[in-house]
């Protein structure tokens, strides 16, 4: 053992830089360093000068300045005398809604679809596949622009629903009225409702929305509870309790006790002079990018959850049955535990793509994001750096947000392998 | 034996009997159709249902594209021809057809464009389909972007051959340079000599080049670009592009050193976190803001930029799926084989992640056609800009099925022969057992 000496230490020459590669790595992340710092020096340098040029200081201020324009959709109150930055958190706010809006109708569509295309019918395997690819081979701007000329140009004025012999009748046993100018459908309205609670100087809360949603999540859970208790039993016994009436009624009768409560009514739409009044009033625009966003992603939706069945091999399928599993069982239980795994991510992302492709609200009029700060701010003020920085960074962080739980997901279900 | 069942059964077939057809409510037409159409109560009501549907469709759409308008110079004259009949009113198409396809392009420079798609038809010929097309044509794919932007653009001719030379010139120091350093080092310094001859020789030496041997087209601008003709020049440069800087991209993302695997890890998120419009935005507005004061330059070019930069991310992220799918083995194969990483990757690695990830390179390739309609919002005028500015004229306004559905048909065309020639791609790259 003693015989054991280190290797001779050889003295660190220059070359050693490029030909060891040792060293190598280091030389090289050094060089790429320096050019990539070079770059954005020279990046920052040059919009530095640019701006002194133009006599812009770079600053957030405006957006505490009042915006002086209207939006003519808002979740939130908002008038044209409140500042840059609520009109763009309205933005934000109109851009969720319309992603949330979008993601629900599509994965609904989506899945119908996917599943339909995989049916032994082969004249309804073939539709859903025309659907399919018309709408993936055709650009989705296309289809929002069209949407939006569609419900300008074909449907019935207000006017026309006017007089003792109208052109046009309102929908869904006169609930809903579907203009041109927009789709006017119920608002819902508490008669013996509780206040309303301002958070901040932001935005009222509605505590009867609050309320209704606590008491039927609340109703989920117990529902929930139910379910576990009767797994138990029938781990125990091998008998499963009859439990769908209780979970039925545990969510649906104090549901429907708050909101009689709360004076729960429904406030119906009404022709008024030249228009509608009352009710709950949904612009084309909305309508029209929600209609094709949904579409359009849907078609993708389909084709994912068509993969992802398609991927459980048929082994898993047989080895169920063999194991005396019925047919829903066998969906539920192993069809559709390994699908989801597969269908999830991709799922997901499209639900990221919808959100992104949302900003093309601009081409219709609908005020998001996209359209109040990047859109009427920018061109107000002037602000072309600050606005474009502001907006990318909002869709960054949304985008990270879904990538975060998409990620989060993905290590839950993720198979353990060796 | 033989008696066994001599008084259980009273009698026992001892000749075969003749093969028989099948029932001939299995086979054929009528089989068919019990199998796929009619196979149980459910199905026979969703068949009934679907096919009242696809029925109810062309009675609506038939009649209504049959519409003897295509001489029609305005909406108005279209109604009267159809005298209160449903009907299309093709004649926008046909007074407008040839603004969808070549936007404001001078109409007797027409022939250029056309040619320049011809040739970009001949160029990729090899490279698409290696089996049918012999492959002299190649050297000419490698100079068709030149001759295809001269084509468009116009100019003097000295513009694409100056910019061509940089390319031999890095070449050439690169082959030089590897005599006395590294590959990486001559590398680096053959993209070093390229740049200083485009942004040091070249400028200084077209003008006086230009005038001496003046040969050269018509010069179009870049705001006379439009239609179809304007989506496939976004559209093939930017898939042109991004093919290659997605590859680099995805192995950064790959690579062993921290910092090169940051970059790339950075740039591929920010992209791919931020919606196309917002790039848009930055090349119309900022980009400008970000170059040295007095820079200029043409807005096709600066769009052309963002979207390739906006391709190579989605197309890093496809490519690093098909690395990851890649057995360990092959890498250690290659490494085991003595070959350095550059090696591996051209001989080993890059052919097989490739081949894997040609579904999603494809569907990248569809997925940026289709976003070069984007451009319309920054006011550039695609088939979609073009539409707008139509539907705002006031012979054609409250036109649009017509519009949409010929633009729509065309991208159509396009993007679905994509993707059935990824199909045929893959089934004859196809090299396992199935």
């Amino acid at each position: 053992m003693a015989t054991l000496t280190d290797p001779p230490s050889e003295s660190f020459k220059l070359s050693m830089l490029i030909y060891d590669t040792r060293y190598r790595s280091i030389t090289f992340q050094v060089i790429a360093l320096i050019l990539f710092l070079t770059l954005i020096g020279w990046l920052i340098n040059n919009t530095v000068q640019n701006l002194q040029d133009l006599g812009k200081e770079p600053s957030f201020g405006f957006m505490n300045q009042p915006a002086g324009y209207d939006i003519n959709q808002t979740l939130i109150p908002y008038n044209s005398q409140d500042t840059h930055l609520r009109a763009a958190f309205v933005g934000i706010l109109n851009t969720l809604l319309v992603a949330v809006m979008g993601c629900i109708t599509a994965t609904v569509v989506g899945v119908f679809v996917g599943v339909l295309r995989l049916s032994g019918n082969w004249l309804v395997a073939r539709l859903m596949t025309v659907y399919v690819e018309i709408f993936r081979n055709v650009p989705v701007l296309m289809w929002i622009v069209l949407c939006m000329a569609i419900l300008i140009e074909s449907l019935p004025s207000p006017s026309d629903f006017r007089g003792d012999d109208p052109e046009a009748t309102m929908s869904f046993f006169d609930t809903v009225a579907i203009t041109n100018r927009g789709v006017y459908v119920p608002a819902v309205e508490f008669s013996r409702g509780l206040p309303a609670l301002p958070v901040g100087n932001a935005f009222d809360l509605s505590l009867n929305f609050v309320v209704a949603l606590l008491v039927l999540l609340g109703g989920i859970w117990a529902s929930g509870a139910i379910r576990r208790r009767a797994d138990a039993i029938q781990n125990s016994t091998g008998v499963r309790p009859r439990t769908w009436h209780l979970r039925v009624g545990v969510i649906l009768i104090p549901l429907i006790a708050v909101l009689t409560i709360l004076g729960f009514n429904l406030q119906y739409p009404e022709l008024k002079g030249f228009n509608f009044g009352g009710g709950l009033y949904m612009r084309n625009s909305l309508i029209a990018l929600w209609l094709a966003l949904s579409l359009y992603t849907a078609a993708f939706v389909a084709e994912i959850v068509r993969a992802g069945i398609m991927a459980v091999s048929h082994g898993q399928t047989e080895a169920a049955a063999a194991l005396g599993l019925r047919p829903r069982r066998v969906m539920s239980l192993v069809v559709l535990p390994q699908a989801l795994r597969i269908i999830i991510p991709p799922l997901i992302s499209q639900y990221l793509n919808l959100t992104k492709n949302s900003s093309l609200a601009i081409a219709v009029g609908y005020m998001d994001v996209t359209g109040t700060l990047m859109g009427i701010t920018l061109n107000q003020t002037g602000r072309e750096l600050e606005t474009v920085l502001l907006g990318m960074l909002v869709y960054l962080t949304i985008s990270l947000i879904i990538s975060a739980v998409m990620n989060l997901y993905n290590s839950r279900v993720a198979l353990v392998e060796r | 034996m033989s008696n066994t069942h001599a008084d259980t059964v009273s009698y026992v077939r001892d000749t075969m009997l003749m093969q028989q057809d099948p029932p001939s409510t299995s086979v054929g037409v009528v089989g068919w159709a019990r199998g796929n159409l009619f196979s149980g109560w459910f199905n026979t009501i969703l068949t009934i249902l679907s096919a009242a549907f696809v029925l109810w469709l062309l009675a609506g759409i038939v009649p209504w594209v049959v519409s003897p308008t295509w001489n029609a110079s305005s909406l108005t004259e279209c109604r009267e021809i159809l005298a209160g009949h449903e009907g299309a009113c093709w004649g926008v198409i046909h007074e407008r057809w040839n603004q969808l396809l070549f936007g404001f392009y001078p109409q007797e420079l027409y022939w250029r464009p056309v040619l320049a798609l011809v040739l970009l038809l001949i160029a990729l010929g090899p490279i698409l389909f290696a089996d049918f097309v012999s492959p002299k044509i190649l050297p000419f794919s490698a100079v068709y972007p030149f001759i295809g932007a001269w084509l468009l653009w116009g100019g003097t001719i000295w513009t694409p051959v100056m910019a061509a030379l940089g390319f031999v010139v890095g070449y050439g120091v690169f082959v030089l340079a590897q005599r006395f350093i590294v590959p990486g080092l001559a590398f680096l310094a053959a993209v070093l000599a390229a740049l200083v001859w485009w942004l040091v020789i070249m400028p200084f030496a077209l003008p006086d080049l230009a005038r001496l041997i003046p040969i050269g087209l018509e010069a179009v601008q870049s705001r006379q670009f439009g239609g179809f003709m304007l989506s496939i020049t976004i559209g093939v440069t930017a898939i042109l592009f991004s093919l290659p800087i997605g590859i680099l991209l995805a192995l950064g993302r790959r690579s062993d050193l921290p910092l090169v695997k940051w970059l790339c890890v950075g740039f591929i998120e920010f992209i791919r976190g931020v919606p196309l419009i917002t790039l848009l935005f930055v090349a119309s507005t900022l980009l400008n803001i970000f170059l040295p004061p007095g820079t200029n330059f043409d807005i096709i070019l600066r769009v052309m930029i963002m979207v390739t930069l906006f391709a190579s991310a989605y197309m890093a992220e496809v490519i690093r799926g098909g690395l990851a799918a890649l057995p360990k083995g092959q890498y250690e194969g290659a490494d085991s084989l003595g070959l350095d990483y550059w090696q591996a990757q051209r001989l080993i690695i890059m052919p097989q992640a490739l081949k894997i990830s040609i579904p999603g390179i494809v569907s990248t390739f569809i997925g940026v056609f289709k976003d070069t309609t984007l451009v319309s919002i920054i006011s550039m005028f695609d088939p979609l800009g073009l539409a707008n500015a139509i539907r705002a004229d006031s012979a054609w306004n409250g036109i649009y099925w017509e519009l949409f559905i010929f633009i729509g048909a065309v991208f159509f065309i396009f993007c679905f022969s994509m993707s059935r020639y990824s199909m045929y791609l893959e089934r004859k790259l196809q090299t396992g057992h199935r």
